[in-house]
């Protein structure tokens, strides 16, 4: 049955959040258009109102905000991988964009098209959750900053309401000796979708960890923090024989991972685990 | 004047592929063309009763087509005629055409698809071969007494070897563009193809007319692989019935997902092997069982088997080999040709088979090969004896020589650390691929070409052969030009075009070099010895041709296969000569296991390969590069899973190859031991490559983790499955 | 489902056109269909393939993903573009086209890709070439050929 499509292009934000300001569950945002252009053509998305916000150029913009970072939700991977400033303060962010389809996609794929979207596999959402990340939401009826953690709500679901519009990313500072890895097995080695992705950071004290922070991708219905991994392993030594039980025990308690067209359940906690051990390893190690 | 053979000459038709502007079938868009498209079946095996018409659609919008509007026989003309254009009542594969629609555009066409419903009533499904009682096939080759030496035999190795299916993924997804008939009732269609005479003889058998009626044009084709030698007759036919009954032109041209969901496939693969070796590594004995899918039906699968069956026994002398194969029909999508046609499935359970023996007797896995690899003056399982351009012993030197593998301690104890997540292992393959059609079946085709002379004293061939980025045309130009003594450029091609080329035979089998190639030669002889004998011959090619033009001579020259003498092949007990000649190759792979992920890197990928003469060496070399690259996809990477008949897979997104970092860097190194039969020394080179990376892939695995994987493909689920069966310690 | 047309300007191989479209109409189809310029080719429809490789302002994207509302304003480079003739004789010469159905695509991402390395002051590397030119698949070539005609085009510039 043949629908109109309304197609609204504001030129700024205001007009972004007036064309937002009636919108029902069936108004979609179209960013790069990577993951909506897709579903339209396949005829999984049937929108009524598509509001396309590529023009608004207030949702540009890599800047420091109070040490950390404040990245507007049209960045895209390439500018991620461009920034100096990404790169001092969130290189792990940078690493996560060059794993992101290949280059046409990096050209066109945003952070905010990455959050909207909220696929479990998405590659730089579980960065985001372990830096402890949030979102900043604008609607004609305010703004307000919410977790990525608690804004990525369940399978493609999120906290955003229909009417409000993703504006902006902020990345606290990194606390002092933070040490930060990505870690994507994707069915190839590039241009695919995540089996299991891996964000880790975390914090040593002398021999002892200090912190530990960690998100995965593609274990579960939705992003996932890794909790466990704190119970674990703060304020121990994270000797290898500490490094497996706590991998095991998160890897049990964490995920939830299920079988479909590009991996078994059986694989991916057993990668997961084995990851979360290698990937923890290898920055115990790392100096400096 | 240069040597064309063994040179580089650019590809005739280039420039159009650099620039764009080669017209694929999609680019082909005649004034008023109406879409093709077609209701399919939802399920594997079903009565169909009817269709449901939404009736908030107005079906005058679309013209449709259903079995009874078929003029001819409503039947694919193959092999068997089993396979109907359009069920008409028992449907037995997802994805069965049972009616045709055409529309004037994008959206009603959609539209008019999720209007008309299907009504079928499900009836119980096979989809598990070793279950299905209905063999399409069955052969046995039988050589000494396999069995009594296994029976008696003191060391038995057995293996069950198996493969999944495997998609050619051409980045160009199949279409053709047809016309409407005119008075006369006769019909053109352009499309991409390989074989644009098995497509005339469809469309005659479906429309009801001469084959002289149907005319088939070759569009620029973006890769077949065999993908596109089968399944075009389908394609082709839809397209006719629709522009016939719509009065216009109608383009079908699949997207993606279609051309995913229904085009013909490669036939997985059960093959087991029983072999008796003596202590040091001779073969006494081999008894292999190949059973193959065919899906829902005929279509190739009986040609299928028999290449499969015939390379069964492996590249390998033994006075004793059993060879039994059936391929039989399940409710799967019918599988049909790719690159290799069962040679590859049955070449990767003989490779892996070796590698189990030579680990089982301790023996060097190259040490093995070299015991036993077929040499000049040797027969194969069928008897054959090679008299000559046996390669063999070439490659095995070269790939040695380049890599030192029968130095390495392959599966051998090896110093760890437990902080090495990466393992390094090479592994080895060693295969031969007979080119050409079984047995008589060149005889039986009698592929013809032609060389026409031009008023300019430039040549024409005309020849059925298809280019689609083989090389076809640049080895045609290279062929002509030395067998005349003209320039390269001097020599032109008349378009793929039925009404402009004589049936030269389809462009599979590795047969166009060999065969259509040493056609050519003699076409181009011919023409040469009436040049002579009317004008003689005093200066250039050119010149001599424009006086002997000028003088009324006879231009055309054609020639038509015949096989080597002494060649005879006993098609009902499967002895003799299957081939005119084989290719030998031997591939070194070398792999980085990550023992966390069992994530497969191939660092490094080398093949030594027996062409006979490499006519066109940067040509066979991308020939080899690129049938290796899809034999790595095929070992650990492709993966295709069919579930209640319907392949999951069924996007770019999710039926995976190779990218660019997924691919090692290649090393090609050409063997050249010629083949008196052959053009220049040539044999067949297209689909060697496919059929020993896969082996090799999965030996170098081994070496890196000790997994012995019988399964293709090894993906990283099936090696952690398998590494943490044999390390129970690991499991969560 | 339909949209309302919109007129768009943008450049295309440095001519101005205008269209009248659907704005999520994809890019693709406007330069296939509306302008007439068939050498951008589709292999699969959704941004996997890269055979429909365009540039938009210098970059390279999968023309089947870019809605066309999205580049008014913007100059689009096809492979009927000038400019591309180096690139394209390393193609012809190093063996980098088999059937030809992702050439276009490959030839518009190695230029964008030779322009960025000239700009940065970078020589491409094998590695680095293989890396951007992950996004274009090819099935006949194995890559060896298509990477070596990438590294041969750098080799050529003026």
């Amino acid at each position: 049955m043949p629908r109109t499509l309304h197609v609204e292009r504001p030129r700024d934000l205001d007009a972004a959040l007036a064309a937002l300001a009636g919108a029902s569950e069936r108004t979609r945002v179209l960013a790069g258009g990577t993951d909506l252009m897709v579903e339209l053509a396949s005829g999984r998305a049937a929108p009524d109102r598509v509001v396309d916000v590529w023009k608004v150029d207030e949702l540009r913009g890599i800047a420091d905000e109070d040490g950390g970072l404040r990245l507007g939700a049209l960045t895209t991977c390439k500018e991620l991988l461009a920034s100096e400033l990404v790169r001092a303060r969130a290189d792990v962010l940078a690493a996560a964009a060059l794993e992101v389809g290949a280059e046409q996609i990096q050209n066109r794929a945003t952070l905010g098209g990455n959050l909207g979207t909220a696929s479990p596999a998405a590659d730089l959402n579980p960065v985001l959750v372990a830096l402890g990340a949030s979102v900043r939401l604008a609607s004609a009826r305010g703004v307000r900053d919410v977790p990525v953690e608690r804004f990525l709500l369940g399978y493609r679901r999120t906290e955003r309401a229909p009417d409000e519009l993703i504006c902006s990313v902020a990345i606290p500072p990194r606390p002092s000796g933070e040490r930060r890895a990505f870690r994507k097995v994707g069915t190839r080695r590039a241009q695919s979708i995540s089996k299991v992705v891996v964000a880790l950071a975390v914090v040593l004290d002398g021999e002892r960890v200090a912190s530990v922070r960690g998100a995965a991708g593609s274990v579960a219905p939705q992003i996932v923090p890794l909790p466990t991994l704190a119970r674990e392993l703060v304020g121990k030594v994270p000797g290898d024989e500490l490094l497996e039980r706590a991998s095991r025990a998160c890897a049990r308690e964490d995920a939830a991972p299920i079988d479909d067209v590009r991996s078994t359940a059986r694989y991916r906690r057993h990668a997961l685990q084995r990851v979360l051990r290698s990937v923890l390893a290898e920055l115990r190690d790392r100096s400096g | 004047m240069a040597q064309a053979i063994g040179g580089a000459l650019l590809r005739p038709e280039g420039q159009g592929k650099v620039t764009g502007r080669a017209r694929f079938v999609a680019d082909l868009v005649p004034e008023g063309a109406w879409l093709g498209g077609c209701v399919r079946s939802p399920v594997a095996h079903g009565r169909l009763t009817g269709f449901d018409f939404d009736p908030d659609f107005d079906l005058e919008r679309v013209v449709l087509v259903g079995p009874e509007d078929v003029p001819g026989a409503n039947a694919v003309a193959m092999i068997e005629l089993d396979q109907p254009l359009l069920a008409a009542s028992e449907v037995r594969h997802v994805g069965e055409p049972l009616l045709l629609v055409a529309a004037p555009d994008r959206a009603t066409l959609a539209a008019a698809l999720c209007a008309i419903r299907p009504r079928i009533e499900a009836l119980p499904a096979t989809f598990d071969m070793q279950a299905s009682g209905e063999v399409f096939k069955e052969i046995l080759i039988e050589k000494g007494d396999a069995r009594a030496v296994l029976a008696g035999a003191e060391r038995v190795f057995e293996g069950t070897y198996r493969t999944d299916t495997q998609e050619q993924m051409y980045i160009e997804p199949q279409g053709f563009v047809a016309f409407p008939p005119a008075p006369d009732g006769s019909v053109r269609v352009d499309g991409s193809l390989q074989c644009p005479f098995y497509v005339q003889k469809a469309l005659a058998h479906a429309l009801g007319i001469a084959p002289e009626r149907a005319r088939v044009v070759q569009a620029a084709t973006g890769g077949g692989f065999g993908g596109k030698e089968d399944y075009p007759s389908v394609l082709a036919c839809h397209a006719a019935l629709l522009a016939r009954a719509a009065g216009r032109p109608v383009s079908f041209v699949f997207e993606r997902h279609e051309d995913l969901a229904v085009t013909p496939k490669r036939h997985p693969s059960r093959v087991r092997h029983r072999t008796a070796a003596s202590a040091t590594g001779e073969l006494l004995a081999m008894e292999v069982d190949v059973l193959l899918d065919g899906g829902a039906y005929t279509t190739l699968s009986p040609v299928v088997l028999s290449r499969a069956c015939i390379h069964a026994a492996g590249a390998y002398r033994c006075a004793n080999v059993r060879i039994h194969g059936r391929v039989v029909r399940t409710n799967h999508v019918p599988y049909g040709a790719f690159r290799g046609f069962g040679a590859p499935q049955t070449c990767f359970a003989v490779e892996r088979q070796m590698d189990r023996i030579a680990r089982g007797l301790g023996i060097h896995p190259v040490e093995l090969r070299r015991r036993n690899m077929l040499r000049v003056g040797d027969r194969t399982a069928t008897g054959q004896r090679l008299a000559e351009s046996v390669g063999s012993e070439e490659v095995l030197a070269r790939a040695l020589a380049k890599t030192r593998f029968d130095e390495h301690d392959w599966c051998g104890p090896r110093p760890r650390t437990s902080s090495d997540r990466k393992r390094r292992g090479v592994g080895f393959s060693f295969f031969f691929h007979g080119a050409g059609f079984t047995g008589s079946g060149e005889e039986l085709l009698k592929g013809e070409i032609a060389v026409e002379l031009l008023a300019s004293g430039q040549v024409l061939v005309r020849s059925a052969s298809a280019e689609f980025g083989q090389g076809t045309l640049t080895m045609f130009r290279a062929v002509a030009a030395d067998a005349l003594g003209c320039e390269p450029e001097d020599v032109l091609f008349a378009d793929t075009d039925t009404a402009e080329v004589p049936d030269s035979g389809p462009t599979v089998a590795s047969r166009t070099s060999m065969i259509v190639g040493g056609c050519l030669v003699k076409a181009c002889r011919e023409l040469l010895a009436r040049i002579e004998a009317r004008v003689g011959r005093r200066a250039s090619f050119g010149a001599d041709a424009r006086r002997f033009f000028a003088a009324g001579g006879d231009p055309l020259a054609t020639a038509t296969y015949a096989s080597p003498p002494g060649l005879a092949w006993d098609e009902a007990r499967y002895r003799g000569d299957a081939y005119p000649a084989y290719g030998f190759a031997a591939d070194v792979a070398e792999v980085e296991v990550d023992l966390d992920t069992f994530e497969v890197r191939v660092a490094r990928f080398l093949s030594a390969v027996d062409v006979g003469r490499a006519l066109q060496p940067q040509m066979v070399a991308g020939q080899v590069e690129g049938g290796s690259l899809q034999a790595i996809g095929f070992a650990h990477l492709e993966v295709v899973t069919a579930h209640e008949g319907r392949f999951l897979e069924d996007r770019m997104s999710t039926c995976i190859i190779p990218s660019s970092l997924d691919a090692p860097p290649f090393e090609v190194e050409l063997v050249e031991v010629p083949f008196s039969g052959g053009p220049f020394g040539a044999k067949g080179v297209g689909e060697l490559p496919m059929d020993g990376g896969a082996p090799a892939v999965l030996s170098a695995i081994e070496d890196a983790t000790g997994l012995h994987m019988e399964h293709l493909p090894a993906t990283p689920e099936r090696l952690m499955d398998a590494w943490l069966c044999a390390h129970p310690e690991e499991e969560l | 489902m339909s949209a309302e047309d919109v007129e768009l300007s943008f450049s295309v191989n440095g001519e101005p056109r205008r269209v009248a479209v659907p704005a999520l109409a994809r890019l693709l189809d406007v330069l296939r269909d509306e302008l007439g310029l068939k050498g951008t080719k589709e292999g699969c429809g959704e941004g996997e393939c890269g055979a429909c490789t365009v540039l938009v302002d210098g970059e390279a994207l999968n023309s089947c993903l870019v809605p066309v509302c999205q580049v008014e304003g913007c100059e689009v480079t096809t492979i009927e573009a000038t400019g591309f003739e180096r690139v394209q004789a390393a193609f012809l010469e190093e063996g980098g086209a088999q059937c030809g159905i992702c050439t276009p695509g490959m030839i518009v991402t190695t230029r964008a890709w030779l322009e960025g390395c000239a700009r940065r002051g970078e020589a491409p590397t094998l590695e680095a070439a293989r890396r951007a030119l992950a996004g274009n698949l090819c099935r006949c070539t194995g890559y060896g050929k298509i990477l070596a005609s990438a590294l041969a085009a750098w080799g050529r510039r003026p």
